[in-house]
């Protein structure tokens, strides 16, 4: 590789050395050349940017619109007052029949506040466990923890179905929070976080006399809580976002649907026509909490990735 | 989709271990401890995670309905796996067919994202460009949004007079009504409409002609959405590495006169190797598992040109009572991933990638 560089370092001109007026129009074309280049990177960002930004506009536009509005014409940015728009006809259809809207919220806050608190305590301890402690069975424990975490979820929701069905909580808040409760890419990212914590602090409050529990409590989880919270805020968005094992965990309780599981029944609720602007608005109000969580904590996003905590 | 990565084993157990033996002994009795801080955990993982793996590999040897009490269904010894890969017949040619469509979408999407992300985070990584925490907020969004939301926006944007027959030129295309597939269509341009004689050839219930069919139509649109959503995630991935190169290797190449696309071959690649291996495995493991989209979008269809494995499981298991058929496709499916997973696995502890 030095080799190729090195050969770039001789002047094309063959030793010759270029007179200076030639330097400076070298410089000048190098000048021209690089606005050209920042053209070039600008234009790809903005086109980009549009395509990522355009269509969640477009969608909480459409969603004010009235559905003879949008179905007028469904690609434009503006309200037609003539066909009715703007109006909350769309947010009025989000409470109605069978589709009870402000109830799917609610679930979807306390599914999400229960099973990210619950992995939150379960990863904190067997995460320390298995950073800090030695123990019998601890070697085959995280084997088995590194062998499971690779079966897909999808392999896992038909059996899990059977364990609730036995368990007789089919169609329960307990079906849709106990399998999202146990996962185990928490315990592998809250063991990673606690090996950073200095050992000094834990062996100078056990000379002290504190007992394992007490050191935890007082001198890790505190260390642990910049770790801790960006696996909360992370987890949040994961639980929140949940589909498939709420889908299956309440096949016959409508109104305990979690947010993305009502949505997806928007669709068929209608009979032919599609409501979009219903369904707009529904993935309007989906989307806006974790939109807020995100501005709020972005460094956190970030932070969680470089951990490797965030999943594909 | 577990694809979190964990420390080396190897390499963190030794430096404990050296660790150990020169310090004080000052936790005797972790026996209990240890497991007392690990119970809780443990007995769910047993529940809902191991126990569930062993019902679904008992599971795909019964007949099981999905309706009636699991444990007594019939036994029916290897009958579904011969029903999934050897007997001719309806449920072997679907199976086929979801592995063809999740083919195409695998060596399409997988790709395509790696290059866009790669694209938009060299760019973004640019000194001399402002604005770039603007849009790596824009790129990332869509990461964080419900994928049944984003999927109902993009089916939005792809009806027929949506959003996207606007931006592209040429005729409307109703996108999830055509069941084409893409690479057919291409064929079609050159006169090559029916079977070809030399492709009748059939395995597992598709005639060679239909395993050429490239992805459908539909399954192009929800491709895009799946690219769309996931190239902002991956894109931080690649930022991460182009973030580690140590700035005066660059400049010292561009004192010995490296130009930039020398530059980028020379040192930008080789940098950034690592990450190109995560994202390309990530993407593997996540695409042969695509669910979410399928189910909002398309529900399968039109002419089951968009099922892939992981929705006909679904399917087959708890809206068609065939729940030890969708467990035998869930053990086949669970060893494609595993390869992908062991791969991975493997790049993690051997190069430390993600450290």
């Amino acid at each position: 590789m030095s080799a190729t560089v090195d050969e770039l370092a001789v002047p094309k001109s063959g030793g010759i050395a270029p007179r200076p007026d030639a330097y400076a129009r070298a410089e000048r074309i190098d000048r021209t050349k690089k606005l050209l280049l920042k053209l070039v990177a600008y234009a790809i960002l903005i086109t980009a940017a549009m395509v990522y930004i355009l269509p969640f506009v477009l969608s909480a536009i459409s969603s004010f619109k009235t559905d003879a509005d949008i179905s007028k014409n469904p690609v434009s940015f503006s309200f037609s007052r003539a066909l009715g728009s703007p109006s909350l006809e769309g947010i009025r259809g989000l409470n109605r029949d069978t589709i009870t809207f402000p109830r799917w919220t609610f679930n979807s806050i306390f599914v999400t506040t229960i099973v990210v608190g619950g992995r939150l305590v379960l990863a904190s301890f067997g995460g320390y466990a298995l950073a800090r402690m030695q123990f019998k069975g601890r070697r085959m424990f995280f084997s088995i923890l590194l062998l499971v975490m690779g079966i897909p979820h999808i392999v896992l929701a038909i059996p899990q179905f059977i364990v609730l069905k036995q368990m007789n909580i089919l169609n329960t808040y307990w079906a849709m929070i106990l399998p999202m409760m146990f996962d185990c890419a928490d315990l592998l990212v809250m063991k990673q976080f606690m090996e950073q914590i200095p050992r000094e602090m834990e062996e100078s409050a056990a000379i002290d006399g504190a007992t394992r529990f007490q050191t935890f409590r007082i001198i890790v989880l505190p260390m642990a809580a910049p770790g801790l919270l960006t696996l909360v805020i992370l987890r949040t968005v994961g639980v929140w976002n949940e589909f498939l094992k709420v889908l299956i965990a309440v096949p016959a309780a409508p109104q305990l649907k979690t947010l993305p599981v009502g949505l997806s029944s928007l669709q068929g609720e209608f009979g032919s026509s599609t409501p979009w602007a219903t369904i707009l608005a529904g993935a309007l109000f989906t989307t806006i909490p974790m939109a807020i969580l995100f501005f709020v904590f972005q460094r956190y996003f970030r932070a969680g990735l470089a951990s490797g905590a965030v999943k594909g | 989709m577990s694809s979190t990565t964990a420390v080396s084993p190897k390499g963190t157990r030794r430096q404990r271990k050296n660790a150990e033996s020169i310090r004080p002994k000052l936790f005797l009795h972790d026996d209990r401890t240890g497991w007392l801080f690990l119970a809780p955990f443990a007995i769910g993982l047993l529940t809902f995670i191991v126990l569930p793996i062993f019902m679904a590999l008992w599971v795909s040897f019964t007949d099981w309905s999905g309706i009636t009490p699991p444990l007594k269904a019939k036994g029916i010894g290897l009958s579904n796996y011969q029903t999934l890969l050897v007997k001719d017949g309806l449920r072997r040619n679907d199976f086929a067919l979801s592995i063809r469509n999740n083919f195409y979408y695998v060596i399409l999407v997988v790709p395509i994202q790696t290059f866009l992300a790669f694209v938009l985070a060299f760019i973004v990584h640019q000194k001399y460009l402002r604005g770039k925490s603007f849009f790596r907020l824009a790129f990332f969004f869509p990461s964080i949004t419900s994928s049944i939301a984003v999927s109902l926006i993009f089916k939005f944007i792809f009806q027929v007079d949506g959003l996207a027959n606007k931006v592209f030129p040429g005729p409307k295309v109703n996108w999830f009504g055509n069941s084409h597939g893409v690479f057919h269509n291409f064929f079609g341009i050159f006169g090559v409409k029916g079977t070809p004689g030399w492709l009748r050839g059939e395995f597992l219930g598709q005639s060679l002609w239909d395993w050429l069919s490239g992805p459908s139509v539909a399954m192009s649109a929800i491709m895009a959405c799946v690219i769309w959503t996931t190239s902002g995630t991956l894109m931080l991935i690649f930022l991460g590495g182009l973030q580690n190169i140590p700035e005066a290797l660059d400049e010292a190449a561009t004192l010995d006169g490296a130009t930039g696309w020398k530059r980028m071959w020379l040192i930008t690649f080789p940098m950034v190797r690592p990450q190109v291996f995560l994202v390309l495995v990530l993407g593997l493991i996540g695409t042969w598992q695509v669910f979410d989209q399928v189910y909002a979008m398309s529900f399968g269809g039109p002419d089951k040109s968009t099922i892939t494995p992981a929705f006909w499981i679904y399917y087959q298991s708890f809206r068609n009572g065939n729940a030890g058929f969708g467990a035998a496709m869930a053990v086949a499916l669970c060893a494609i991933i595993s390869v992908f997973t062991y791969i991975q696995r493997k790049l993690v502890s051997d190069k430390g990638v993600d450290q």
